[in-house]
């Protein structure tokens, strides 16, 4: 009998610690799946950013390095100049890439080093408890927005994908979501051809990922799912900005 | 091995040339005074060796990149001065806590805040004291000369590399602006053992590896700061370097180091000629100090004057580590006033006289 669905070879068999409904064991996956697809993993180099997504050591099977918070990007830029035959990627989440690590993520764009950035927006701080994020939408109740994130206060959630598209240096820059099955198509695609950017030497690929916490939502999986159509997607709008052109051998 | 033949070079240059002569391939750094010669020699040298310079955004960003490099294994360093050293304490604190060998480099300029660009030793504590959060140490090396600069640079990444440590070399502009003639020279080893089970080359035939300094179950953080503790011991015990002068027959010995150090001895030499006996004791590891040495001599002299170019910072480890009899005067020149030999020789002798 033909075998239709594994984990794939560059995941462990380490069960997700996530939340239930949280979407980082799906982002995971369609990685795994990316570095499966061009068969990459003995070649590849993670580095984890701080937050949920710092435990990814435990899930894939590849060499890893822990990145200070925000530093990933800065991490990946030393690690790759070395390995330049080598796979880098980070994967942060929207505090670490989007407020602290806002400067080592537009540096490593603008000179488009080779590496592949998976930044998962969820618009909160998840492991933290739960703090306003520079992604928490206007009016968004968190820990630390109490009363609902106000512009004039906080100012406005920051668009990443925009800003990055802006600049010269990147390949890819995409926004996609997993919240239905026909966005983690789409999703799957983009990741693939975010590695694939990387593998054809065209420079940095940025791909951001709309993702739940409804832990720190204090919403059900289904209602935090729903909330991706319903809020995020409107101010977030999904879509690849900026690509270099490539073989489609998707 | 070249043959010995002297070149004329500034301390920064110094350092770089070393630097690359010891197999240094990969340098991240960002500009300050007063050591931008170092990147700039970088930057022209290191492209022929098949390495590679960058300049970062910032020195947060160096001392990241400089992570990322460290864990594949390769030498390479950053530098920087007072200023972007305090934006590096983070990344220190995760070498430490990754236990990555790299070299940096701090030119340090007067603090606190923007300061100036002149020489000072104010920079002491945040070096060996760990300027970082945690538990951690450095190994700090303070040359004195340019061909100490040279020297020291080969021997930051052997014993760096040898303990899987960040080794920090501190100097100041005097020792960075001076020309000087130095010989240099190319050591055996120019790179790491390639085999070492720990870098992070990709999975390929073998097991995941993974650098990391996040220890969340029960005891595991408390077994690994052990761990790092009992490195810390290892080098206490085994690398020490101090340079001692005169302390033989000293009544009076001189604690000073690095820029500082160098005036000294011209002031010592002044203070012989006089019939005064003092002795010079130089730490040139500043972690691990050199305080089971100075304990001997202080066995024996009573009377000590520490020289700093800071209101007073190593002194308080001289003080710690002497027998409680013995007498500790400082003498310091804090932002950027240089003291001159006449100025020591004066010291000295006041100190010798109220023997």
């Amino acid at each position: 009998m033909k075998q239709v669905f594994k984990r794939p070879e560059s995941m462990t068999a380490k069960p997700f610690h996530f939340c239930p409904g949280c979407h980082h064991g799906i982002v995971h996956r369609l990685v795994a799946e990316a570095l499966d697809h061009f068969s990459l993993r003995e070649k590849t180099i993670g580095v984890a950013s701080v937050g949920c997504s710092v435990f990814l050591y435990d899930y894939f099977a590849v060499d890893v390095i822990e990145a200070p918070h925000g530093r990933a990007a800065a991490v990946a830029t030393g690690t790759k100049r070395v390995l330049n035959d080598k796979i880098v990627f980070t994967y942060q989440g929207d505090g670490d890439l989007a407020a602290i690590g806002t400067a080592e993520v537009i540096h490593a764009a603008n000179r488009g080093d080779n590496i592949t950035i998976i930044f998962v927006n969820n618009s909160i701080y998840g492991m933290t408890g739960g703090q306003m994020a520079p992604t928490t939408l206007l009016g968004q109740r968190t820990t630390t927005s109490p009363y609902g994130r106000d512009c004039n206060r906080d100012g406005y959630p920051i668009k990443m994908t925009e800003m990055l598209a802006a600049l010269e240096g990147p390949s890819l820059v995409s926004r996609v979501a997993v919240n239905t099955p026909g966005n983690v198509k789409k999703a799957r695609k983009v990741i693939r051809q975010a590695f694939q950017m990387q593998v054809e030497g065209k420079g940095f690929s940025f791909v951001e990922v709309l993702s739940t916490c409804p832990t720190n939502w204090g919403m059900t999986p289904q209602a935090a799912n729903d909330r991706i159509a319903e809020e995020m997607i409107p101010y977030f709008p999904l879509g690849t900005l900026k690509q270099k052109d490539v073989i489609d051998v998707l | 091995m070249t043959t010995p033949k002297k070149v004329f070079t500034k301390g920064n240059e110094a350092i770089a040339m070393a630097a690359i002569n010891a197999g240094c391939r990969y340098y991240f750094g960002y500009p300050i005074t007063p050591q931008n010669e170092i990147p700039e020699y970088m930057a022209e040298h290191l492209p022929a060796t098949g390495g590679e310079f960058l300049q970062a955004e910032s020195e947060i960003a160096s001392i990241n990149m400089l992570i990322g490099a460290a864990a594949t294994g390769v030498r390479a360093m950053t530098s920087s001065s007072g200023p972007g050293i305090s934006l590096m304490q983070e990344g220190f604190s995760y070498f430490a806590g990754n236990e990555l060998p790299a070299v940096v480099v701090n030119m340090s300029r007067q603090g606190p805040g923007l300061g100036g660009i002149n020489a000072t030793q104010g920079d002491y504590f945040q070096s060996v004291k760990g300027g970082g959060h945690g538990d951690y140490k450095l190994i700090v090396l303070a040359p004195h000369t340019g061909q100490e600069l040279y020297d020291l640079t080969i021997k930051a990444f052997e014993i760096a590399e040898k303990y899987r440590i960040l080794t920090l070399i501190l100097g100041d502009a005097i020792l960075g602006q001076i020309k000087e003639p130095i010989v240099p020279w190319i050591p055996e080893k120019t790179a790491g053992d390639p085999d070492r089970d720990w870098l992070i080359t990709g999975a390929e035939g073998r097991e995941p590896r993974l650098i990391k300094s996040l220890f969340l179950a029960d005891g595991e953080m408390e077994k690994h700061n052990w761990h790092l503790q009992e490195k810390y011991d290892r080098i206490e015990r085994d690398d020490v370097m101090l340079e001692e002068v005169d302390t033989d027959d000293a009544e009076l010995i001189v604690v000073a180091f690095g820029s500082v150090a160098r005036i000294v001895k011209s002031a010592i030499a002044q203070v012989r000629k006089a019939g005064m006996k003092v002795g010079l004791v130089r730490p040139i590891t500043l972690f691990p100090f050199p305080r089971k040495r100075l304990r001997e001599i202080g066995g024996r002299t009573k009377k000590f004057l520490v020289a700093e170019m800071n209101t007073g910072q190593m002194v308080e480890d001289v003080q710690l580590n002497l027998p409680g009899d013995c007498e500790v005067e400082f003498y310091g020149r804090p932002g950027g006033s240089v003291p001159t030999p006449e100025d020591l020789f004066e010291i000295i002798s006041a100190t010798y006289e109220k023997l």
